[in-house]
């Protein structure tokens, strides 16, 4: 389970937002350093920065192209963390279903009786 | 449309949201009395619960053991901490797969909400091991079997 031993970094790259905006940028295709410096108003050192956080939680891929080196999103990285909070929510809904079944079946408190 | 709404707070917990057709004071019961716990807090179909041990005061113990009746089981164990009657309860609870789990640390809360109750849990994200196991897990005996593991993030 490799993949997973990965989640918490997952998490951590995705706890900030400027890297949150550079996958949804990244998820609209490949793109260099320089091309998501520029909407960032950030310098490309900074970007490099976070591009490195999440390349090392798995989350994005670099690709040699002579001197480029354009990244994009890795998908494997952000499945396994929504696999693990897909399995989750699923848990949660079924139990929740149930339980609502089990409180329609509940005796509803009489007028007056102290609960 | 999921009436369930699951979100992480940075990297180190997950609340979740649900709101139920009922009063607080049936949530909460539905959440302390183990008869009623006994009826919800399960699995995949087939699984029961044949031990259910929850003193709801603080410093009470918490027992929960599942089975599939096929010989696969497995159990939580859990302390409350405190509890404010219909509206808040924090408990720690860990996993047994076997190997006990670090500890996991739930807040849930019961707000009325019009005639029913907002319920919102707030708990510690687990480690990357806990959670490899529980995906393990699931992967092994495909994702049904692994929801009750993850009941006991509860």
């Amino acid at each position: 389970m490799h993949v997973t031993h990965t989640l918490d970094a997952t998490f951590s790259a995705l706890a900030d937002p400027t890297r949150r905006a550079i996958l949804a940028r990244l998820a609209q295709g490949e793109a260099t350093v320089t091309q998501l410096a520029a909407p960032f108003k950030l310098t490309q050192p900074a970007i490099s920065q976070h591009l490195k956080v999440l390349e090392s939680a798995g989350l994005v891929i670099r690709r040699v192209e002579g001197a480029k080196r354009p990244r994009r999103i890795a998908k494997g990285g952000i499945d396994a963390m929504d696999q693990w909070l897909g399995m989750l929510r699923k848990a949660f809904e079924r139990n929740y279903d149930r339980l609502d079944e089990v409180l329609a079946s509940m005796e509803q408190p009489k007028k007056g009786e102290r609960q | 449309m999921s009436k369930l709404k699951l979100t992480t707070e940075g990297d180190t917990h997950i609340v979740v949201t649900r709101r139920f057709d009922a009063a607080p004071e049936a949530v909460y019961r539905a959440h302390t009395d183990p008869k009623l716990v006994q009826k919800w807090l399960l699995g995949p179909e087939g699984w029961t619960m044949p031990v259910c041990i929850n003193e709801a005061k603080p410093g009470g113990k918490i027992r929960y053991e599942w089975t599939n009746g096929k010989g696969a089981g497995f159990s939580l164990t859990g302390e409350y901490l405190e509890l404010v009657p219909f509206s808040r309860i924090a408990h720690v609870e860990r996993m047994h797969l076997p190997d006990p789990t670090p500890d996991s640390h739930v807040e849930t809360r019961f707000d009325a909400d019009g005639t029913g109750t907002l319920m919102t849990m707030r708990m510690t994200l687990p480690d990357t091991q806990t959670r490899a196991a529980m995906l393990a897990t699931g992967m092994e005996h495909g994702m049904e079997a692994s929801y009750v593991r993850l009941e006991g993030l509860l």
